[in-house]
């Protein structure tokens, strides 16, 4: 290859996704940081820069640290995300202990019925969840057709119904993990616990449990970290009362058109997430 | 196996138990269909009535159009993009600013929607009052949103399956003569393909099912085919949309059975 061209050529590799990375990923991340100290305006885009004659906008980090409304979006998006990792970790750990155990010709065949539900897309998979909850929905017809009810039940816009998308969501997320840890074990461990006279449930407490400890943490981040930012399914699902994090972002966002206040809700959801990200990191770092 | 341990038996009662869950919805959903009822996951008999009024919706079909042109342009960006970070991780070796260069290719991973979605807007909305670009938004800014996500994934793939190559493979070739172009071609590149196959499929995926990112970055030009579904379920379901599905899933079943063939493909080598 001619020198000059290759001159050219040799640093592409390496320069393309730094550029990529610097503009779509670093950028994007410091502009939110920025804007968050913008003020707001009568104008399209509604921002006033910081740098403008007025100095940086201070107001929307204090409204959004002393606000109880605020508080409350972000410790409601914190019990959303470790109720939904732990029911994920409750489902998903006795499937994952299933699909370990099964015949190794089985295993891919289950592997792929895990997935597959999830081929229909998101917001498919709510809409059916709205149609078996709401009033007129399958529920409350299969219960109103055996007369256990008279009137329908408030399934959805609940709590329940809330959790209940979450975890159908965001299972597959912690099997997969669970599966992982669980299939590299050696089972013979467990059969020497039960050999030397442990009960089932002193073999599942004293071995299977331990050894897993390391995978079902993994999971449980792995559910915890996207569900503590989810927009859509408190909104389709949850009740008018679920002002999730994700939620009043996206209202400060899109109604109130205060884009300020949603700036710093993000750099501020960002730092909160800071702390889980590294831990799962150190945790996949060490397996 | 654990013969005498007693867990075979829950586990298995578990694993059927969480497949009833995550089957359930799904399979009402697609017999419902097909059903001919006004209120949706009412039985009206056998009909076809949802799938010829997605036919006549314009709306949908426009956004379906403009997903599908997305999610094909964002995955092959994707591909390239995160092809050459996977490399680039696995097999650059040492140069100033790699724990930088790792955190930033790994962090759309774990950024929330709304956050990736805001940020982005942001730099649009900044960049275009300061260079004119991007004028207005739509499929492009879509697009290179979706890309940068794809891309994560697919560099995630790619470097996790260098990882498990030994180098000496494009050192022998290098070795025996062949240039470094000539080695990435006709060593690496193979070697890398099928985690860039799996990796188009996966952006191409996550490009049609995103609702948050896309809505942040479009502008009243752009609007996808998960922002109509979205606004169709805000409003109260339509049997529409489980006829949609179904569709999506037939679509994604051929898709996944071409994922199947490129895992084998992923053995094989």
């Amino acid at each position: 290859m001619h020198a000059a061209l290759r001159a050219i050529l040799r640093p592409l590799p390496l320069a393309v996704p730094s550029l990529w990375l610097a503009l779509l990923v670093a950028a994007p991340l410091l502009v939110v940081l920025v804007l968050a100290f913008a003020w707001p305006a009568e104008s399209v885009p509604p921002i006033a820069p910081p740098w403008g004659a007025e100095g940086p906008n201070t107001e929307p980090f204090a409204l959004v640290l002393e606000d109880s409304f605020y508080h409350a979006a972000f410790a409601q998006a914190a019990l959303v995300a470790a109720g939904t990792a732990a029911l994920c970790l409750l489902l998903g750990f006795p499937m994952a202990m299933g699909l370990a155990r099964a015949r190794p010709a089985w295993r891919l065949p289950l592997l792929m019925a895990v997935l597959l539900p999830f081929w229909t897309g998101f917001l498919p998979r709510l809409g059916a969840w709205i149609g078996l909850l709401r009033d007129e929905g399958w529920v409350n017809t299969v219960l109103q057709s055996l007369g256990l009810i008279t009137d329908p039940l408030p399934l959805l816009y609940s709590w329940p119904a809330l959790f209940l998308g979450m975890a159908h969501a965001y299972l597959p997320f912690a099997v997969l993990p669970l599966y992982a840890s669980l299939s590299r074990r050696d089972p013979a461990m467990e059969e020497a616990a039960a050999d030397l006279g442990a009960t089932p449930w002193a073999v599942f407490r004293t071995v299977t449990l331990p050894l897993a400890a390391p995978g079902a943490a993994a999971a449980f981040l792995l559910v915890f970290i996207p569900a503590a930012g989810e927009y859509v399914i408190p909104e389709l699902l949850g009740p008018p009362g679920a002002q999730l994090v994700g939620r009043v972002l996206w209202q400060e966002f899109f109604q109130n058109r205060d884009w300020p206040v949603a700036a710093a809700l993000a750099v501020l959801l960002l730092l909160a997430l800071l702390l889980p990200i590294l831990l799962f990191q150190r945790l996949e770092a060490r397996r | 196996m654990s013969r005498g341990t007693g867990q075979g038996g829950m586990a298995r009662l578990g694993l059927m138990l969480g497949l009833g869950f995550l089957w359930l919805p799904v399979l009402l959903l697609a017999g419902y269909a097909f059903s001919g009822s006004r209120i949706p996951f009412q039985w009206g008999g056998f009909s076809l009535r949802w799938f010829a009024a997605l036919a006549e919706n314009e709306r949908l079909l426009e956004a379906a159009w403009l997903s599908l042109r997305v999610a094909l342009g964002s995955a092959t960006l994707a591909v390239l993009l995160g092809g050459a970070t996977g490399w680039v991780l696995a097999r650059r070796g040492p140069f100033r600013g790699r724990a930088l260069f790792g955190v930033l290719a790994g962090a759309p991973l774990v950024l929330p929607d709304v956050v990736m979605g805001l940020s982005l807007l942001l730099l649009f909305v900044l960049l275009e009052g300061a260079t004119g670009w991007p004028a207005g938004r739509g499929a492009t800014t879509i697009l290179l949103a979706h890309a940068t996500i794809g891309a994560a994934y697919v560099a995630v793939l790619a470097q996790a399956r260098l990882a498990e190559m030994a180098p000496e493979l494009e050192e022998a070739a290098r070795d025996l003569g062949a240039g470094p172009a000539t080695a990435f071609a006709t060593v690496t590149l193979p070697l890398m393909a099928p985690s860039l196959a799996a990796g188009w499929l996966l952006a191409f995926t996550l490009s049609l099912d995103d609702v948050v990112v896309a809505s942040f970055v479009s502008g009243p030009a752009g609007t996808t085919l998960p922002m109509v579904v979205f606004s169709m379920l805000r409003l109260g379901l339509t049997p529409e949309v489980n006829a949609l599905a179904v569709i999506i899933l037939a679509l994604a079943g051929l898709g996944g059975g071409l994922a199947l063939l490129a895992m084998r493909g992923l053995r094989s080598l």
